[in-house]
């Protein structure tokens, strides 16, 4: 595929923008790809830049319904909602949570998914990681008795009870 | 100074040395980012703030804990001169946003250069492993253990639900970015690299530049990454990537295969003659160099030149960036005596290696 902006290079560069719900495709050789980066990294429309492409994102509706969103604001460093979606990137961890209504379709959108699976930090994160174990100590127990492995079953058992008292003590 | 004293100082371990797979994979490198519970990002953090964060850096890397982990120095951007802070980008060791925050921008530095940790880029904490060769499994093992290291005095900004919290959501969830840099000429010269790219994006990974997001794809070389952070553990994310690196690494080696079958005559006379050009030019560009030098690696994997260590793509990628020329010589250099005297530093570095045979 040939390059639609110099129409000589081969195209490397393969990229669908949608805002408002409008989908155009681009494709361009590695060269006028970040010559169109650089001259639209200036303008407040739309862009190649990750943080232009994330604001697209943002401010995507696919309701077509003017967002109240745009008006939220964090509590603790003072971003709203409109300075995110354009700039797309959080004034502070608590962001986070004051916009936390709106997060879940845009982090389903750029990672399929909503909920940390990984890591948890080892000293601060002691009771999540024992919620998490406790979670998978479960699933492990109906797995043993849908088997009828009634032993291991006992045992599983015993160890969740050991860390539900953790947990509740703290 | 020699070329050989210039490369004892200017190139990192990681780069003399060699991996796993190293005729293929050049490096691995993960990226781990992490912010502080109690300041706003660095967007948004005031100049105290940013202050008050290297200052929490500093003391969480002189813990007993950390300092098991090497030799540590941290360098703040605004005590190292423009051409120094260019120096660390073209070694990875700092992003050009980095090199560019001379305010409030620090870098923690392990001595053998395998370990920078960046403070206040777009996160408060960016930390990074680069190894040799396809090393995926203990670029993170170190990662990780840097990172439990640090978070036995600093409060990571960590929320049950969406993992570690970051400036950008798309890095949210366990903050990682894992990257392969791969020599593919084989998959370039048989056409078969579009489709393959093609391929690696339908699998959550994404392909870039050596010098990061933005930044070309020269001399063959490709970076593979990670796109996703949030959702998969990192023993999924970092085994989707190794699972098909060693794809990657397969269809190259075939690639090559074939063409020493089908066109050696053809293929022998492309790399000699980018080595001719190499050994004889007056002046050469760093896009040009960079061709070249894929071609001369290639030709020392499969034997058609003998007597160049396989090293020489590392090295010279590293050494012939205009900042390091710059270095060299001592003195600002205009873009056409660069030309000049990168032809030169190949020169003397190639007859380097022929001086050894």
């Amino acid at each position: 595929m040939i390059c639609q902006e110099c129409k000589q290079r081969t195209a490397t560069v393969h990229f669908t923008k949608i805002i408002n719900g409008e989908k155009s495709e681009f494709h361009l050789c590695e060269h006028c790809a970040r010559e169109k980066g650089d001259l639209m990294m200036g303008q407040t429309s739309g862009g190649f830049s990750l943080n232009n492409l994330l604001s697209g994102l943002l401010n995507f509706d696919p309701s077509g319904v003017p967002a109240p969103a745009q008006q939220m604001r964090c509590e603790t460093c003072g971003m709203t909602y409109a300075q995110f979606s354009q700039v797309g990137r959080f004034g502070c961890a608590d962001c986070y949570q004051s916009f936390s209504s709106r997060l879940d379709p845009l982090l389903r959108r750029i990672h399929g998914s909503t909920t940390h699976t990984g890591k948890v930090p080892e000293r601060s994160g002691g009771i999540i990681k024992k919620r998490k174990e406790l979670h998978e100590l479960r699933q492990q127990l109906q797995q043993k008795v849908q088997l009828e492995q009634f032993e291991e079953a006992a045992l599983l058992r015993d160890r969740i009870r050991a860390l539900e008292n953790e947990i509740e003590q703290g | 100074m020699s070329v050989s004293d210039f490369l004892k100082n200017a190139t990192s371990k990681w780069m003399r040395d060699d991996g796993p797979e190293s005729d293929i994979v050049i490096s691995t490198r993960i990226r781990v980012a992490r912010n502080l519970a109690k300041y706003p990002f660095p967007l948004l953090a005031t100049d105290s703030q940013a202050e008050a964060i290297i200052e929490d850096v500093q003391r969480a890397i002189q813990q007993p804990a950390f300092r098991k982990l090497g030799n540590f120095e941290l360098l703040r951007c605004k005590n190292l001169t423009e051409l120094e802070r260019n120096v660390l980008v073209e070694k990875h060791l700092i992003s050009p946003n980095l090199a560019e925050e001379v305010r409030h921008g620090a870098v923690v530095l392990r001595d053998d250069e395998a370990v920078s940790i960046m403070i206040n880029e777009e996160d408060h904490i960016r930390l990074q492993c680069i190894v040799p060769g396809l090393e995926i499994s203990s670029a993170w093992q170190l990662a990780n253990q840097l990172d439990d290291a640090l978070e036995l005095t600093l409060n990571y900004a960590f929320d049950e639900k969406r993992g570690y919290l970051t400036a950008c959501p798309t890095n949210v969830g366990t903050g990682i970015r894992a990257s392969v840099m791969m020599h593919l000429p084989g998959l370039v010269i048989t056409n078969q690299i579009h489709r393959i790219l093609q391929a690696i994006s339908q699998v959550g990974l994404v392909v870039r530049g050596i010098y990061g997001e933005g930044s070309e794809a020269v001399g063959n070389l490709f970076q593979i990454s990670n796109q996703l952070t949030l959702g998969q553990s990192e023993s999924e994310i970092l085994g989707n990537l190794q699972v098909v690196a060693k794809q990657i690494i397969e269809h190259e080696r075939q690639a090559r295969r074939q063409l020493m079958r089908d066109n050696r005559e053809q293929l022998e006379d492309r790399i000699c003659r980018s080595f001719g050009i190499l050994s004889y030019a007056r002046r050469i560009d760093s896009k040009e160099t960079m061709q070249r030098l894929s071609d001369v690696r290639l030709g020392i994997d499969l034997g058609i030149i003998k007597g160049v260590s396989s090293r020489i793509l590392k090295e010279l990628m590293v050494m012939t960036r205009p900042a390091f020329l710059q270095k060299y010589a001592g003195q600002e250099l205009a873009p056409g005596e660069r030309d000049w005297r990168r032809a030169s530093i190949i020169r003397e570095r190639l007859r380097m290696d022929d001086s050894q045979i």
